[in-house]
């Protein structure tokens, strides 16, 4: 089972692990990446965020992300949740969980996601801080993990 | 016609999220960035040359080598920051 969710209300990561693993005993491991808001970004107080993004594109992104991982690795369910709107330091922004019979595939399947996630999906963060609202520059670096994979 | 998309800081900087545009003598993505920036202003700065801009053909990420043909809806913004 592979589901996809973007939505304003805030979610609980364990309910989705939860609901990823239960009812099937083939299941021998869940990796789960939880991105959360920090209240500090590039030296600045950040004290509220606010995530914009492209509905449909959005969603049509991540099945494509999802099914290339589900074709490099077998496993045995996934579930990606995002949130966009405005946002709160130390609120969920993402979770990515991957469900398979043995760690190794999961881990690796679980990074994919994320990584692609950063640099293929469209989902914008502008922070407001003391100096007033900005947009997050994307990072070089999500370039280089997202190059690691080699498609 | 096609549909022409903004979001993040390309929308706020031009102040507009979509506009409509006539398809005739337009190529590809590239033509449709040329014609943009040709308005001059705000939207020769945003679509100039040195500016990172990516786009995307009904609702895949592509280059500025991709035709274009009526009903297409098409959209512009800045690197992604999701996760």
């Amino acid at each position: 089972m592979n589901e996809i969710r973007i939505q304003s209300e805030p979610f609980d990561p364990n309910i989705e692990v939860d609901i990823l693993r239960a009812g099937n005993p083939a299941i021998g491991g869940v990796v789960s990446f939880i991105g959360l808001m920090r209240d500090i970004n590039e030296g600045e107080t950040v004290s509220t965020m606010t995530l914009e993004h492209y509905p449909g594109m959005t969603e049509k992104s991540l099945q494509t992300i999802v099914d290339e991982a589900n074709q490099r690795w077998d496993l045995l369910g996934s579930r990606v949740v995002h949130r966009v709107g405005e946002m709160k330091p130390t609120d969920t922004i993402v979770l990515v969980a991957v469900a398979s019979t043995h760690r190794g595939e999961a881990f690796q399947a679980c990074e994919f996601i994320i990584d692609f996630l950063k640099t293929r999906a469209p989902f914008w963060k502008k922070e407001s801080t003391p100096e007033g609202g900005r947009w997050v520059d994307a990072r070089h670096s999500d370039d280089e993990a997202e190059a690691r994979w080699k498609l | 016609m096609i549909k022409v998309l903004f979001f993040a800081s390309l929308r706020e900087r031009l102040d507009k999220e979509s506009l409509e545009m006539e398809t005739e003598g337009l190529a590809d993505l590239g033509a449709v960035l040329t014609r943009l920036r040709e308005r001059g202003g705000i939207w020769a700065d945003v679509f100039a040359a040195d500016q990172t801009v990516m786009m995307a053909l009904n609702q895949e990420m592509t280059g500025a080598d991709t035709q274009v043909q009526d009903g297409d809806e098409v959209a512009f913004f800045p690197p992604v920051t999701g996760g």
